[in-house]
């Protein structure tokens, strides 16, 4: 029996492992080579030119600008999704009438869950349409006429969303948020649900009130949970390709006006397919992968707590 | 803690009959606050952001019954006329064969995802062998990294294999980029199975793959479907992918779009800028199939999606 153990392993590794490393890894490899040339992309020709690109990246304007607004996404994105999605399910879980138990949800928290949850299901293309209506310049937008129809916004002067250098970025970190909450929602639910009852009982006993039955019990045994969802959310936030690509003004893959929701990711799509750069995209790309695994060790390592097991 | 023996199974487990929670004015409160003042402010947050997340999807469905002049006119234009012949507008636009499109490969795709990935995930959670953990985490971070950084050689290599604007070259595509997740997931599901099951077999002189597709599979069931559930949904998502890898390579290509490169495409088109209705027809029914699979399944979707993030 022992003998008849390798082959099996080979035959069930084999086909996962080679398509695995011939169309994810091989590519991630040729993209760290690629960056080292002036390659167009266009045809297989290309000089090898060294650090160049890297230099030139440094010095890149556009790129400073994508990578800062990737950042503020990085902030941005996790924290206010975190902290509504950790509302909501507090909500949800602790905030109705007290019962025998003490806690309890709110009614319909099941209806509830169920509509928060539903934008994760929709496909970023519908996503990208529903919101090009939304956010329409005019007064026909779905925004811009609730603001109007509230008295808040001048009819004849309708706020430009996307087209307004200053609120283009939030307005994509809106959607973003609007389409994730119900995700983490549904995620920081599950958890505190696996939370056993006597531990609240106890903290009821020894006199603790909502709040800090919630500091103090359920944050801590979340921790884990937390961690994660940061951690998926900034990969979203490194992303953001095809709401920016689609929503945006600008030249090929949006990033308007002027730059000011350029994302790196834009910005090397349009270095790749548009403007025959592909051998500095790979390099920013590089960059790109380094920065990812910075951040995600960075993030692992800083929010590290013992973990708590119950 | 001999008081509480009548409380409702668990806070706010879905769908379960909750008995109407003795309220009796002496047990009203455990804590210092009866709760009602947060129960009103709970009720308020929570119908806010249910608004805000139902009012842009009901609005697009009204507006493809309005007419053009209406959606360019205000945004609270109400539809007069109940015509579905917008629906078969959009439908001859394009949408009906996106869908197709969209259906071939995943059920191609899905199931070569599932089973391969159950299959590397099995082996390298039951058996001991060098690389082990190797292996696993060259999976594992793979799961790390935005797709779009492979995207340029990914791009020739498919190209290389002939697989552009191919069924074939995008559900191997899909598969291998779904493996990390797939991987990482039943690792950790193979697990937690019991050991015993899986020796009685040997014992029974079973052979390692017979013990893995008529023991160890079966008893995965519920792993297999979360991510399944998962996969399901990812890869319907996926927009980066096809609009690389499937665009038509010259004119006489057949057009492969999936649903939503097909959908964006609309929505750039010039042509669509005039019969906006057909567009939202359009997107109305891309939404209905992840509606109605929604909601059937809403429990497992919900489990599948955050059950990977669980221990």
């Amino acid at each position: 029996m022992r003998n008849s153990k390798y082959p099996f392993i080979v035959g069930f590794l084999i086909v996962p492992v080679g398509l695995y490393a011939l169309l994810v890894l091989w590519p991630y490899i040729q993209t760290f080579g690629y960056s080292f040339t002036n390659w167009s992309g266009e045809s297989q020709k290309f000089d090898i030119i060294g650090f160049k690109n890297y230099t030139t990246l440094f010095s890149d304007d556009v790129f400073r600008k994508a990578l800062w607004h990737n950042v503020l996404l990085l902030i941005f994105l996790p924290v206010i999704t975190i902290l509504l999605a950790l509302f909501f399910a507090f909500l949800l879980n602790v905030g109705g009438r007290g019962g025998t138990g003490g806690v309890t949800g709110v009614r319909g928290s099941a209806f509830y869950r169920v509509v928060f949850f539903f934008p994760q299901v929709l496909s970023v293309a519908i996503l990208a349409v529903l919101f090009e209506a939304v956010y329409r310049s005019d007064s026909a937008g779905l925004l811009n006429g609730v603001l109007v129809k509230l008295g808040l916004e001048d009819k004849n002067n309708p706020i430009e969303w996307l087209n307004d250098p200053n609120l283009v970025l939030w307005c994509i970190l809106a959607i973003l948020v609007w389409s994730g909450v119900g995700f983490y929602l549904v995620l920081f639910s599950a958890a505190m649900q696996s939370i056993p009852k006597d531990i609240y009982e106890a903290a009821l006993l020894d006199g603790a009130g909502r709040g800090q039955t919630f500091f103090k019990v359920t944050m801590p045994l979340l921790w884990d949970s937390i961690q994660t969802a940061w951690v998926y959310l900034a990969i979203a936030a490194m992303d953001a390709f095809a709401l920016v690509s689609s929503l945006t003004p600008g030249v090929a893959y949006g990033g308007g006006p002027d730059y000011h929701s350029e994302v790196l990711s834009t910005y090397l799509m349009r270095n790749f397919l548009y403007s025959g750069k592909s051998g500095y995209a790979c390099a920013m790309g590089v960059v790109i992968l380094f920065l990812t695994l910075i951040l995600s060790i960075v993030t692992l390592r800083v929010t590290r707590r013992e973990r708590i097991e119950f | 803690m001999s008081t509480t023996t009548t409380e409702p199974a668990a806070p706010g487990a879905p769908d379960a009959p909750t008995p109407a929670p003795v309220r009796g004015p002496g047990k009203e409160s455990r804590f210092g606050d009866s709760g009602a003042v947060l129960n009103v402010f709970s009720h308020g947050f929570l119908a806010v952001w249910a608004i805000m997340v139902v009012l842009p999807l009901v609005w697009i469905v009204l507006s493809s019954f309005k007419t053009d002049a209406q959606i360019g006119g205000s945004a609270w234009a109400w539809p007069h006329h109940w015509s579905l012949s917008v629906f078969h507008r959009a439908w001859d636009k394009g949408i009906g064969s996106f869908l197709l499109h969209t259906v071939i490969v995943m059920v191609f795709s899905v199931t070569l995802t599932m089973l391969l990935g159950s299959m590397a995930a099995y082996v390298l959670a039951r058996y001991e062998f060098r690389g082990n953990r190797f292996l696993y985490y060259l999976f594992v971070a793979g799961a790390m990294f935005p797709v779009y950084l492979a995207l340029v050689p990914l791009f020739f290599m498919v190209k290389n294999l002939g697989m552009l604007n191919t069924y074939q070259g995008l559900i191997l595509v899909y598969v291998a980029y779904s493996l990390p997740f797939t991987v990482f997931f039943m690792h950790s599901f193979f697990r937690t199975l019991p050991t015993a099951v899986h020796e009685a077999a040997m014992i029974d002189g079973c052979s390692h793959t017979r013990a893995f597709f008529q023991v160890m599979l079966p008893m995965a069931r519920a792993g297999l479907l979360s991510v399944g559930i998962f996969n399901v949904l990812g890869q319907w998502n996926q927009y980066i992918l096809p609009l690389t890898l499937m665009q038509k390579q010259s004119g006489t290509d057949h057009d492969h779009s999936v649903l939503t490169q097909g959908l964006m495409n609309l929505a750039l088109q010039q042509g669509y800028a005039g019969d906006m209705p057909a567009l939202f027809a359009g997107m109305t029914i891309a939404m209905i199939p992840v509606l109605v699979v929604y909601l059937s399944f809403q429990r497992q979707v919900q489990a599948g999606l955050t059950a990977g993030t669980l221990k």
